[in-house]
């Protein structure tokens, strides 16, 4: 029981610190927290992002975990988490490799061919290329295998037709991971393949989502006649939803890792309590004392983990629990804060007390509860993939995809 | 990083289970709970022999001489077996106030006959119903007479000593009390958990001696209920760990509407939920074992967090077990009483989350 780095994680720590020193400034008291609700609105924050990913790149500093044949350092679980700790440290761009980093290149390192690797791995790595997800449609979100965009062969290249949507940074994006289906003729999840799409193909459209919190990260994609190489197929015909679940664990282990940070906000909320007055309300302190346990115990769960990967081992499914109770911790802290402020506690985030932390946690929350999976379905995961309890009555599983009940 | 007990320290943890699971099933618990006894005396001398009650005791006074980590694990065991024994009363307060507070003479006094389970020992500081206060400790110490009464001790029925509050004209202290000396009366109390009794303890001019600072003993309380609440964390987490796992097992193999129950949403989200916490208990708990074990400051906030994280998780799991077991869970045959009446019962032990919750955030604010 001890938090040292082993003599090992300290060497491999101080190289490098020593480059973030090299390379970015640190970061003051007085900056500002970096948010799981951030977002990339402009095109110089995103030459500043891929400027800082090459410069990373370069040194072998980017995706440290991934072969060294594809850009990467071959370096272990908890050397990359002790490079996430060393940069989080200095002042770095905001990141839109996100998607690309925490699944995109994990997918296509599992499941592409050598070749496929090779083409898309290094300039993800460099930063040249930016990726997003094209999964969720409006008709297939919790139940995603329920999908309806269609994919049909013609000779060499697929023709895709269809409506995608909650695609984060779609408009800012050179290359899109897509599930589609190619067979309604088959059960539901037998008929998807997953492909690879050239964002800047003809026949697709792209329109912001304006969000509950003013946001437009998120995105609906329209498909018209889309022709994608069969070359950018990963995984066999029929293989999708394999090659999809890959991508999804990867999702939720790197929504769940960006909430566990946040633990200034509770001492936010005692200095907001102080200033306005409600410190000395006995009931001010008792919701303060349950933010703080369910904030601690997931920041030492991930403690647990990194624990497990020193050791060599892989954490499974049971990641899921940082995002649900995350997301809802966020949502109860911030609407709580807001209770804290009063009248002032309606203000908009920009002109709200205490730099509008719980107004942006209240207003950003609610998304993050149905993101990568709704509290729900990460419920069941945890139900049946940890616990093992039975599985869900499934109505759709034995019919083909086509004569699946719809509701319209 | 190494946020885990070491191999050895886990192969202990099982040489515990491994013989709670032979000597304490749970039907040692409900024995204790269904007669007059207050506690298995077989287990206790288990206890001893196995080294537990001695676990912290240096080997030169009798002791296993492990350290707090060993201790944590073997109150999660004892947790989980609901062992009916005096264990948290004499080993996580009295044991602990001895070996922080007690002189030259008074640890060669106490400590083997505590390590050997020939000296139970408890701790006396509430004097009426409600949060006790520095301000609230009316027993009077006279000299080395005490005199006064504690109410709802735990084991006060069983225990041959207690560290006991008493206000004298320094100031509150903590002193020592031979339970079995001349001047001290116990009167047995009905508990909702027979399995853990209480006792009011009566103090006419008792012989007491001064254990650390006289004057200084509330604060050497403060510190010893953070000790104590750690291990006690530990043994809830194994309370709520072992209902939970019972609770599954049964939601599995009791079928309705032609499905086992626990294949439905409505329960299995309960039970993720449950999980949940029990597993931000265990990560609380680990946080109050690093700082227990390496006396570090952060034990101020680690405690509270960790007491109140294990009192959340087996209050739930408890809640839970009865009401997935449905009818028979409300039954005196099942065993679902057992751990919804301990949960309560350990829920109050060293105050309630209520007490720990302020505690927490006025540390912390005092932090800022």
């Amino acid at each position: 029981m001890d938090f040292n780095d082993t003599p090992e994680e300290a060497a491999f720590r101080a190289e490098a610190h020593a480059w973030l020193a090299a390379n970015a400034e640190l970061r003051g008291p007085d900056d500002p927290t970096s948010s799981a609700l951030a977002e990339i609105e402009s095109e110089e924050e995103l030459q500043r992002a891929k400027d800082w990913q090459k410069k990373k790149a370069d040194a072998g500093w980017a995706c440290i975990t991934w072969p060294k044949e594809y850009g990467g350092r071959g370096a272990t679980p908890i050397q990359s988490v002790i490079w996430g700790q060393e940069e989080a440290r200095f002042r770095t761009p905001p990141n839109v490799f996100g998607i690309g980093i925490g699944m995109c290149g994990p997918t296509i390192l599992t499941h592409g061919t050598d070749e496929q690797k090779r083409r898309w791995i290094p300039r993800l790595v460099s930063g040249e290329e930016v990726w997003c997800q094209l999964f969720s449609e409006p008709s297939a979100g919790s139940d995603l295998a329920g999908l309806r965009t269609s994919a049909v062969q013609d000779g060499d290249e697929w023709v895709v037709n269809g409506q995608k949507i909650w695609t984060t940074g779609a408009q800012l994006c050179d290359w899109g991971i897509l599930v589609t289906r190619h067979d309604a003729n088959v059960a539901k999840h037998a008929g998807l393949t997953y492909f690879v799409v050239d964002m800047h193909s003809a026949g697709i459209e792209i329109r912001p989502i304006h969000q509950i919190n003013d946001g437009e990260g998120f995105n609906e994609v329209f498909f018209s006649d889309v022709r994608i190489p069969d070359a950018n197929r990963i995984g066999e015909v029929g293989d999708g939803w394999r090659v999809a679940i890959t991508t999804l664990m990867n999702e939720r282990a790197s929504i769940g890792a960006g909430n566990a940070g946040g633990g200034d906000s509770i001492m936010d909320m005692i200095k907001l309590a102080q200033e306005v007055g409600a410190f000395e309300d006995s009931d001010v302190r008792q919701r303060i004392a349950d933010f703080y346990v369910k904030r601690k115990g997931l920041e030492y769960t991930g403690y647990r983990t990194l624990t497990a990967l020193s050791q060599g081992r892989t954490p499974g499914p049971e990641a899921s629990m940082g995002k649900l109770v995350g997301a809802k911790l966020m949502q109860d802290m911030g609407s709580f804060g807001m209770d804290l402020a009063g009248l002032a506690g309606s203000l908009a985030p920009s002109a709200a007390p205490a730099d509008g932390t719980f107004q942006s946690q209240f207003l950003g929350s609610p998304g993050l509860r149905i993101a990568g999976g709704t509290d729900e379905i990460l419920r069941n995961i945890i139900s049946e993939r940890v616990l093992r309890l039975p599985p869900e009555v499934r109505l759709d599983k034995e019919v083909a995809f086509r004569d699946v009940p719809t509701g319209n | 990083m190494n946020f885990d007990f070491s191999e050895d320290q886990k192969l202990l943890q099982k040489t515990v289970r491994d013989y709670l699971e032979e000597h304490a099933p749970l039907a040692s618990a409900r024995e204790v709970l269904e007669t007059d006894a207050s506690y298995s005396p077989e287990l206790w001398k288990g206890a001893a022999e196995l080294g537990w009650l001695g676990a912290t005791i240096p080997e030169e006074h009798g002791g296993a001489g492990f350290g707090h980590l060993e201790l944590c694990l073997i109150a999660e065991e004892v947790g989980r077996a609901l062992a009916p024994i005096p264990f948290s009363s004499s080993v996580y307060l009295f044991t602990e106030a001895i070996l922080q507070a007690g002189s030259e003479a008074q640890r060669k006094a106490h400590l083997p006959l505590l390590a050997a389970g020939d000296r139970i020992g408890t701790f006396a500081l509430a004097e009426k119903p409600g949060c006790p206060t520095e301000d609230s400790i009316q027993a009077t110490l006279d000299g080395d007479k005490l005199t006064g009464a504690k109410l709802a001790v735990h084991d006060g029925q069983t225990a041959n000593a207690a560290v006991v509050a008493a206000r004298g004209p320094e100031g509150v202290s903590l002193v020592l009390v031979d339970l079995d000396g001349d001047g001290v009366s116990r009167q047995p109390l009905d508990s909702i958990d027979g399995s853990r009794p209480q006792a009011s303890l009566t103090f006419d001019g008792a012989a007491a001696e001064v254990l650390g600072t006289a004057g200084e003993g509330w604060a050497l309380a403060e510190s010893l209920l953070d000790r104590a609440a750690v291990l006690l964390a530990f043994e809830q987490l194994g309370s709520a760990q072992r209902a939970f796992e019972i609770t599954k097992d049964f939601t599995m193999g009791r079928y309705a509407f032609g499905r086992p129950v626990a294949s439905f949403q409505a329960v299995k989200h309960r039970l993720a939920d449950l999980w949940c916490s029990i597993e931000l208990a265990r990560s609380n708990a680990y946080y109050g074992a690093w700082a227990l074990s390496g006396d570090e400051p952060e034990l101020a906030v680690a405690a509270p967090g960790a007491r109140i994280s294990a009192t959340d998780a087996l209050e739930l799991a408890a809640e839970e077990m009865v009401h997935l077991h449905g009818g028979v869970g409300f039954t005196w045959e099942y065993d679902c009483h057992l751990f919804y009446r301990r949960s309560k019962t350990l829920g109050l032990a060293l105050g309630g989350a209520r007490e720990w919750r302020d505690k927490l955030v006025r540390r912390l604010a005092a932090q800022a």
